[in-house]
């Protein structure tokens, strides 16, 4: 390559074509793989490509996107190096030849000894005479299984905690989660688990499951036929782009008029509108206002104040009589119970929320004032952190979901009340092994637990009350580390024997299995080198329940393998242990794990759920999940099938698109369910830490880094433009404390303290400021308090602190642009 | 190789695979295939020069439209008025970038105000004080920038290559 980036390798015709959905969110956007010998090029002429797309000329916008960082040189393990290129796929329904800023990158991201990939995990690594050293796989799980084992026998299955992904695409998918879930809850049987970004085993939506409204029950085409859509505390763009881009904008361009009119004949279909509820202002907001000025609607809420705002609101439609009493008498029970819970006028939702009551009236004759006597209009609902990580997930949820159900905005197209999402879904699991939550992260500070394995869990950076918790892992953890490292010349069983003394003395064990060595891994004894898609074959379902097979099409680095597969390496080293032992009762806990491949796991879990003589297993594919097979879903292509599966007919899975269209609700008795939320208030943690603190600190994702930045943090692109957090802050805020853009600041308060690059934003009001969640370099968990519903979900957004500048950017002033993030305001 | 023949097809179409064949073991065949001597020397493709103005020409904040290397890349030229990064001229102060998003090649506006390229199609923005650096969007590149050359001598600014890959093209030169 020369100096100047500015030619990339074209696929020839013959280059191997294979299917990867985006891993990273939960959109999940269909790309092709091209794979082809490193000494062969294909040429500029239409038919001397595999694109088909002429070169010889400038191609027109639109046409194919094609960029040095959809390129790698990747080398198999038989030593034969070949080209790839990553590229959208514009057949899929769900991206349309879109790219993203992250999954542009996926072919970036594929190891390269030389590349962004080449810190991972080739081999186990363990910590031992204070170094790490790589070591077999063999040593390996004689360790790992060998401690596990003597915790199991004395302490029961409490002892082994775990940390551990839940969801689909990169570090999940149903294979994976199965591997893990099968070793976990059948075999080890161990209650100790916690999930991804949550320090308990639950879910992300009890409220709206309870209520009979499973979170994902529409389509993305139904966002294109919408006369309303209500984003609530979600940031599109940034976070779910290609759905925002090519199903939502075309619908606030009437560029989807036609399909309304074909769908609904026999209504008026007004312009749509949009309707964003969001203590900020985001890029979202300031892009689709520009698109539809007069048809955008920002209720700017206080932060925490969504109950208050959707008890108001449905108070007002049941006023006005905006509501489904039909549906409501039929299909729901609760309904008047919930109308006098969450009794709030207009005027005092108006207090609570800070949205004047012109606003409120006006949104909700957007969204819920008949269009026609008796034609209700089609508004669909689309939440995500702020509402999950917001003021009592469980109580907003339920208060959303009211409004919902009254409004009858479930079960008919162009509605819905979805979601957004983070990651992609992909859970098929035994049932959880215990009967109550447990704060597992507390758990742990209080010293119960002698083993933890972090499994694509890295959550140093993405928990809650992080710093505290890191430095009592690190103190427990170090335990057993000065142990290892005075064992001199132990062998493996020598070695299980030190580790196991230093848990007995109050010490933890600690395994990361990653792509990585990640921050986890600092306090971790031993690593697992796991794979990722591209690396394995892996199922996994987007934001509209639409499955799809990635292909494998290279070889994992050294010996890293796919989770399920390490998941079933552990499970058969102990059965052998225990059968050494004699033990076969113990041993045949550990039945079962006889996979080879991805597939003999996908064919074990979700193609045996609901099947007769299967153990009971909790599915995303439910009980027809034995239709999809991979070579089904393979020839599904990067459309997939959207679970759960209606049939297999004339050589194609048939999905469904919409939940609920039958007014049957997954409740018992059929029918949905009203549950009472009253305005409860900020928890007093939280309204303690606002009362003494000047900024809010709000936070969640930005557009170029996925998740923790794993990835990201060795790619320039990313890592150039954000050397670490930033903190979005109202530009006289700055000023008042002397911060310049992209100084250092501090962010700290009762709870701990972290660093962040000040970054200016003339949309962020002041005392208000938004930083960057989950990344490696400025963990803004750090600051957040322990409260958490009754679920045991965290009230991510629910901190206050103050900031202090605490060094010069000038370095970070020479290379980085500081201009706002909003469209509008470049 | 940009014409769709991996080196081992070409020496099975000029016989050079079967003249070795007869050779003794050891014995590379003499067979002349390389690239030429110009093409192997360089790692930078072959751009022309376009003169672009004088820099003592050019109006502060004022974005000229050109095209480069050839009539169909849009591009633009501005002076910044002040020292940005990349800037040429006797106040290092002159860019020129491409106007194809690296996205998906919708032709971006400068907005003079913010000193920023906005893509009208999915919302991407280039800062042109740094260097086409993205500041917020969905493409995988900062904006390609017009390496500019500065002759002290008669104030011209010439453009001489492209940094970065722009939309729609295998390479940058057609």
């Amino acid at each position: 390559m020369a100096q100047f980036k500015d030619r990339v390798p074209l696929p020839p015709v013959n280059a191997q074509k294979t299917n990867l959905t985006c891993h990273f969110c939960i959109v999940g956007c269909g790309y092709h793989v091209y794979k082809w010998d490193e000494n062969r090029e294909g040429g500029r002429a239409p038919d001397q490509n595999a694109l088909g797309v002429d070169f010889r000329t400038q191609v027109a916008p639109l046409t194919q996107i094609m960029t040095p960082a959809m390129h790698n040189l990747i080398e198999d393990s038989d030593g034969r190096r070949y080209n790839v290129m990553v590229l959208p796929d514009k057949a899929c329904t769900v991206n349309q030849g879109l790219s993203s800023v992250r999954g542009g990158q996926m072919a970036t991201y594929m190891y390269n000894p030389s590349g962004d990939a080449k810190a991972r995990l080739k081999s186990p690594r363990l910590f031992t005479g204070a170094q790490w050293v790589d070591t077999t796989w063999d040593d390996a799980l004689a360790i790992y299984c060998g401690v596990a084992k003597k915790i199991l026998d004395k302490d029961g299955p409490s002892g082994l905690v775990f940390n551990c992904f839940d969801h689909g695409g990169a570090g999940g998918g149903f294979e994976n989660t199965w591997g893990t879930g099968k070793l976990m809850f059948t075999a080890l049987q161990t209650p100790m688990v916690r999930i991804h970004n949550r320090p308990a085993y639950n879910s992300e939506c009890h409220a709206t499951r309870d209520m009979g409204v499973g979170e994902l029950n529409n389509s993305y085409e139904d966002a294109e036929v919408a006369d309303c859509i209500m984003g609530i505390g979600a940031n599109q763009y940034e976070t779910q782009t290609n759905y925002f881009l090519a199903h939502w904008i075309p619908n606030l361009q009437g560029g989807t008029e036609a399909k309304r009119k074909q769908w609904f004949p026999n209504e008026p279909l007004p312009p749509t509108r949009a309707i964003f509820v969001d203590p900020r202002r985001t890029n979202t907001i300031a892009i689709a206002e520009q698109v539809a000025k007069d048809r955008v609607l920002h209720l700017d809420i206080q932060p925490g104040t969504d109950i208050a705002l959707f008890n108001g609101l449905f108070t007002y439609v049941v006023e006005q009589g905006w509501i489904d009493k039909d549906f409501i008498a039929k299909n729901t029970t609760g309904f008047d119970a919930a109308v006098a819970a969450n009794k709030l006028s207009l005027d005092e939702c108006s207090r609570i929320t800070g949205v004047p009551v012109a606003k409120l009236r006006q949104a909700a004759e957007w969204a819920y004032k008949p269009k026609a006597p008796g034609v209700l209009p089609r508004t669909m609902h689309a939440y995500e952190k702020g509402i999950i990580w917001g003021n009592d997930n469980y109580l907003i949820q339920s208060a959303l979901v009211d409004l919902v159900l009254a409004t009858r905005n479930v079960g008919r197209r162009g509605t819905g009340c979805v979601r957004m999402g983070g990651h992609q879904e992909g859970y098929t699991r035994p049932p959880y092994p215990g009967n109550s939550k447990i704060f597992i992260d507390e758990e742990l500070m209080k010293g119960k637990g002698k083993m933890l394995t972090a499994w694509g869990c890295n959550n140093f950076q993405t928990t809650l009350n992080a710093q505290a918790y890191r430095t009592e892992i690190h103190r427990r953890s170090n335990i057993v580390k000065d142990a290892m490292n005075k064992a001199r010349g132990a062998t493996p069983a020598q070695m299980v024997d030190v580790i196991v003394d230093a848990c007995n003395k109050g010490g933890l064990f600690v395994t990361t299995i990653d792509l990585y060595p990640v921050m986890f891994s600092e306090a971790s004894s031993m690593l697992l080198p796991a794979a990722h898609p591209g690396e394995m074959n892996l199922t996994s379902m987007n934001g509209e329940r639409r499955c799809r097979l990635s292909q494998k099409f290279m070889d994992p680095p050294g010996t890293a393998r796919p989770d399920c597969l390490i998941a079933a390496a552990i499970a058969n080293t102990l059965k052998s242990m225990y059968r050494a032992d004699g033990n076969a009762a113990m041993a045949a806990r550990f039945d079962g794990f006889e996979w080879k491949t991805e597939e003999d796991v996908f064919n074990d879990g979700f193609r045996r759920a609901g099947q007769a003589g299967a153990p009971p297993i909790d599915s995303q594919g439910g009980g027809t999940g034995n239709l999809a097979t991979y070579e089904r879903l393979r020839v599904m292509g990067n459309n997939g099938v959207q679970l759960p599966i209606k049939e297999y007919k004339d050589g194609k899975l048939i999905g469904t698109e919409m939940l609920y269209m039958d007014g049957k609700f997954d409740t018992a008795d059929g029918k949905a369910k009203f549950l009472p939320s009253p305005w409860p208030g900020l928890p007093k943690p939280v309204a303690d830490l606002k009362a003494k603190h000047r900024f809010w600190i709000n936070n969640g994702r930005i557009n170029e880094v996925w998740q923790t930045g794993y990835h990201n943090k060795y790619n320039a692109y990313v890592r150039g433009r954000y050397p670490m957090s930033i903190i979005e802050m109202n530009p006289d805020d700055m000023a008042s404390l002397k911060i310049e853009p992209g100084d250092f600041v501090e962010v700290y308060n009762d709870w701990g303290t972290t660093f962040a690059m000040a970054y200016p934003e003339p949309d962020q009001k002041p005392g208000q400021t938004f930083m960057q969640f989950g990344y490696d370099n400025g963990v803004q968990g750090d600051v957040t308090t322990n409260w958490t519903d009754r679920n045991i979900i965290p009230y991510y957004k629910g901190t206050w602190a103050s900031i202090r500048r605490a060094g010069s950017g000038a370095e970070h002033r020479n290379t980085i642009s500081f201009k706002s993030r909003r469209y509008d305001r470049v | 190789m940009s014409d769709g023949l991996s080196r081992r097809d070409f020496f099975k179409k000029s016989g050079g695979l079967a003249a070795g064949a007869g050779l003794a073991a050891g014995a590379i065949p003499d067979v002349a295939l390389a690239a030429t001597a110009a093409d192997a020397g360089n790692t930078v493709l072959p751009y022309p020069r376009k003169p672009l103005g004088a820099a003592g020409q050019m109006a502060v904040g004022q974005a000229v439209a050109f095209s480069y290397p050839d009539d169909a890349s849009p591009c633009t030229v501005i002076r910044m008025g002040a020292p940005v990064e990349g800037g040429v001229g006797p106040g290092r102060d002159i860019v020129a970038y491409s106007t194809l998003c690296t996205h998906m090649g919708c032709p971006v506006a400068f907005d003079a105000k913010s000193r920023c390229f906005k893509c009208p199609c999915h919302y991407s923005t280039f800062d042109a004080e740094k260097g086409g650096q993205m500041v917020c969007g969905q493409a995988t590149e900062d904006l390609p920038r017009i390496v500019l050359e500065y002759d002290a001598s008669t104030g011209s600014v010439t453009a001489v290559a492209v940094s970065g890959l722009i939309y729609g093209r295998q390479s940058n030169i057609l």
